[in-house]
Parts: structure tokens; C-alpha cells; sequence
């Protein structure tokens, strides 16, 4: 069976940056940053004290509020962005396709805040105070699962949860379902609200958070050599991924190919990347076969660029062996740096994010790269958004646990 | 507020209905759009609004707003 090609036809996006892909993406390119203090709980004990939220959101805009209280904010995140995609795709639900259009959208953790409310309940007042809506409000695969629910998709409904990979590994599925032929449209992406105390907590114990309290907006600072962890951010990236035929034939419009999906396990730490980026470059360089283009044809890498100490060493050196003399050339941007990380889904906005840049022929920059730590020596394009002329690009993530997956996008 | 007023302002809230829609003989799954889950959650909202348990064989005959409103009157309060 010869493979269908799969394009982009509809994008949503929440971030720290806006509330939808319009703004974020000019907030983005103008090297603005999306942290702020936490006001949501006392901080006092916290060793992080800041995070990149999703500010000033309206639920009741897009959900009923009825509907909206049985929804822990990452469901209520992802779904705003899944319908923003949907309305930008213009695709019209009817009976006759619902049941070949589809969702995959996931979270790297899932209904935290809710979590943390019902075990107070529980503690404080028993199990008979536990809400009935606890467990659907707070599980990974209801945001597909309402979705299905509110437009009637009949197509697959699946949530893959990969830690950070979760949004690349749900977009890249849902375009090779499209490409084999389960389905000819799904919505995919990945939503988190982990900014929890839980979350802070957790991320902090396992010394994975900056702490720089002291000037929140400097703290996600990529290769550069004062870094000290990634920036907890909030948000939801969900794409509308088509067939190409299907979507030239409603005269959908498109924003970018999807040509290249890969994927690789580093079999080596729950938490850290081999220093030599191994699992990173195999991904990329399955991504690329898949593709059958060579890495000269690649302009820009929207990397994953935690601001971690290791990680950006790793990716470093993964791209070094990817693209050997072409490493210097190929340019290399974190969105991290503006919007923080938004773990499962990072690799869906991250993709939106990659898709403007073919279509505006743009690329965002990463800020707060001052001082490049040693090893730290590719084009990062520091500080500065840049007007380029970009045939394809890669979008990067990785995970805890090991798990890697980069989605190569094409201009069309 | 009255019993009566108290019991419908806890519908409204849980069942995200208007006013006029709360009458006496209102049945919370058949004319206020509740499922099994709504009816769960509304019980335990009476049950914190009254300050009162009520048992699950007695919940499950609550199903409409007056026989929300008898029970309050015969068991609480």
C-alpha cells in the first residue's frame, strides 16, 4: 500500500504567550516571555516559585460551565484548543465522514489539580465526599473522549501519554493512522496543567526546575551557560492533520506537510539523556529517512531545549551527528525560553509553532541565551526572531523515561 | 431563605438550569437534563447545604424537586 499524504489544515493553540495561535505566534516572534510568579498557592515552601501560566481565559467561552466542573483545566485546555483547530480547519462534520475523522490528544501527566482537591476531600471529610465526576475529570483520554462526545468524531479516539513527547507522538500517530488509511482527518495534539503544587513539587524534588526566583522571566535560558532547569509552563497545542487528497478536495487551506515521523527510546536513564544525544539523533534521523530527504534540505530545528544542564548538551550533540558540517548551518530555536515547557503538550505547540514558521517564513528566537555554555555552539538564534527562507523543518521533543519523537514538517 | 429556595439555588448551581425550569415537580433526569453521575453529585450537594447524609437507598428516591424538598423538611434541619 502506497502511503497518503498528510498535511496540516487547522490549528488551536492556549499558551502563556495567548490564547490562541495568532497571538502566541507574534508574541513569540517579538521574544516576549510567558512566566510569572505563582499567585494560585502559597509559594512559601516552594523552592520554584513561578511557572508560565495560561492567562486570562474565559472557559465559558468555548464550554458550558455545567460542563466545565466536571473537567480538570487540562481537559478544559485541550478541548479549547482542539475547537479553535476545528474552526480554523473549516471541515464540516457530517454522518457520512464522522466516523473517518478521529482524536489524539493527550497530557505527559493529566488532572493534577484535580487530584490534589479530591485527596484533600478524602483525608479531610472521607470517601463518601469524593466528587463521582473525580475519575473522568481527571484522566489522560477525556479530552479525546469529550471531543468525540461533543462534535460525534466516530473516527479512532486514543490518547498517547509520553511524558514531554506526548504532543509530537500523538500528531505523528494520528498522521501515519491518516496515512495508512484508518482515518482521513484527526484532531491531535497534547494539553497540561501541571502547574499544581504537586507539580512544582514534584518537578523541584527531582531537581528538574530553575530556581531563579529572583527574575522569573531570565530562568528559562537555553545553552546558555547560567542555566539551572526548565520552566514549568501551561497550555494546549492541538492541529487538525488531513489527508491531502481529502483536504484539496473541500479546498481546505494548508498550512504545512507533515512528510517525516520519528521515534527511539534511549534505553538509559529515567530522567537523563545520554551525554552523546544518541536516542535524540536516531529520532531525528528516523524522521528524516521517513521523510527520504537528506539533512542539507533541513533549515530550521524548533528544538526541545529544556534549559536543563544535560539536555541541552545532548541535543547539541545529536545535532552534531545528524547533520555533521551542516550543524553550524542549520538553525536551532527553543520556544521554551518564551513559554517555558508545557511537557505533554510541548510537542504540539512546538509543532504549531514550527508549522508558522514555514508559512510565515520566520523563526522564533531564544531568549536569554547571553553566555553559550561551553559545547553550546550552533545557531541558536539568539534574542532575535529572523525572516528566512525555509523549505523543511524538524520539531524535536523528548521524554522522561527515555522516549523520543521528532516530526518533520514540509512548506507547502 | 426557605427550604423550598435553598434546594433550587443548589439545582441551578449543579444542574446549570434556569429558574423557571425548577419547578416543584421537575424531575432532575427526565426534564433538567441530569445523567446518573448529576444526580450523584446534586445528592451531595444537599448533603453539604443541609449538613446531613443521606443514605444511598433514600438518594436514589430523590429524583425530582419536590421529593428533594420532602426529605430535607422530614430528615433535617
Amino acid at each position: 500500500m502506497s502511503k497518503r499524504r498528510v498535511v496540516v489544515t487547522g490549528m488551536g493553540m492556549l499558551s502563556p504567550l495567548g490564547n490562541n495561535v495568532e497571538s502566541s505566534w507574534a508574541n513569540l516572534l517579538e521574544g516576549k516571555s510567558g512566566v510569572d510568579l505563582i499567585t494560585h498557592f502559597d509559594t512559601t515552601n516552594f523552592g520554584t516559585k513561578f511557572a508560565a501560566m495560561v492567562k486570562d481565559l474565559d472557559t465559558a467561552d468555548y464550554i458550558e460551565r455545567k460542563e466545565a466542573k466536571k473537567m480538570d483545566l487540562f481537559i478544559q485546555y485541550g478541548i479549547i484548543a482542539a475547537i479553535q483547530a476545528i474552526r480554523d480547519s473549516g471541515i464540516e462534520i457530517t454522518e457520512e465522514n464522522a466516523y473517518r475523522i478521529g482524536v489524539a490528544i493527550g497530557s505527559g501527566i493529566g488532572g493534577l489539580g484535580l487530584i490534589e482537591e479530591n485527596h484533600t476531600k478524602l483525608m479531610n471529610s472521607g470517601p463518601r465526599k469524593l466528587s463521582p465526576f473525580f475519575v473522568p475529570s481527571t484522566i489522560i483520554n477525556m479530552i479525546s473522549g469529550h471531543l468525540s462526545i461533543m462534535y460525534g468524531l466516530k473516527g479512532p479516539n486514543i490518547s498517547i501519554t509520553t511524558a514531554c513527547t506526548t504532543g509530537v507522538h500523538n500528531i505523528g500517530q494520528a498522521a501515519r493512522m491518516i496515512a495508512y488509511g484508518d482515518a482521513d482527518v484527526m484532531v491531535a495534539g497534547g494539553a497540561e496543567k501541571a502547574s499544581t503544587q504537586l507539580g512544582i513539587g514534584g518537578f523541584g524534588a527531582a531537581r528538574a526546575l530553575s530556581s531563579r526566583n529572583d527574575d522569573p522571566q531570565a530562568a528559562s535560558r537555553p545553552w546558555d551557560k547560567d542555566r539551572d532547569g526548565f520552566v514549568l509552563g501551561d497550555g494546549a497545542g492541538v492541529m487538525v492533520v488531513e489527508d491531502y487528497e481529502h483536504a484539496k478536495a473541500r479546498g481546505a487551506k494548508i498550512y504545512a506537510e507533515i512528510v517525516g515521523f520519528g521515534m527511539s527510546g534511549d534505553a538509559y536513564h529515567m530522567t537523563s539523556p545520554p551525554a552523546d544525544g544518541d536516542g535524540a539523533a536516531r529520532s531525528m534521523l528516523n524522521a528524516i529517512n521517513d521523510a527520504q530527504i537528506n539533512p542539507e534540505q533541513i533549515g530550521y530545528i524548533n528544538a526541545h531545549g529544556t534549559s536543563t544542564p544535560t539536555g541541552d548538551k545532548a541535543e547539541t550533540a545529536a545535532v552534531k551527528r545528524v547533520f555533521g558540517h551542516h550543524a553550524g548551518k542549520v538553525m536551532v530555536s527553543s520556544s521554551k525560553s518564551m513559554i517555558g515547557h508545557l511537557l505533554g503538550a510541548a510537542g504540539s505547540v512546538e509543532s504549531i509553532i514550527t508549522a508558522m514558521s514555514l508559512v510565515d517564513q520566520k523563526v522564533s528566537p531564544t531568549i536569554n541565551l547571553d553566555n553559550p555554555d561551553e559545547g553550546c555552539d550552533l545557531d541558536y538564534v539568539p534574542h532575535v526572531a529572523r525572516d528566512v527562507q525555509l523549505e523543511y523543518a524538524l520539531c524535536n521533543s523528548f521524554g522522561f523515561g527515555g522516549t523520543n519523537g521528532t516530526l518533520l514538517f514540509k512548506k507547502m | 431563605m426557605s427550604i423550598e429556595d435553598r434546594v433550587t439555588k443548589i439545582v441551578i448551581e449543579q444542574l446549570g438550569v434556569k429558574e423557571e425550569e425548577v419547578k416543584s415537580e421537575a424531575s432532575f433526569v427526565d426534564d433538567l437534563g441530569a445523567d446518573s453521575l448529576d444526580t450523584v453529585e446534586l445528592v451531595m450537594a444537599l448533603e453539604e447545604e443541609f449538613d446531613t447524609e443521606i443514605p444511598d437507598d433514600e438518594a436514589e428516591k430523590i429524583t425530582t424537586v419536590q421529593s428533594a424538598v420532602d426529605y430535607i423538611k422530614a430528615h433535617a434541619e
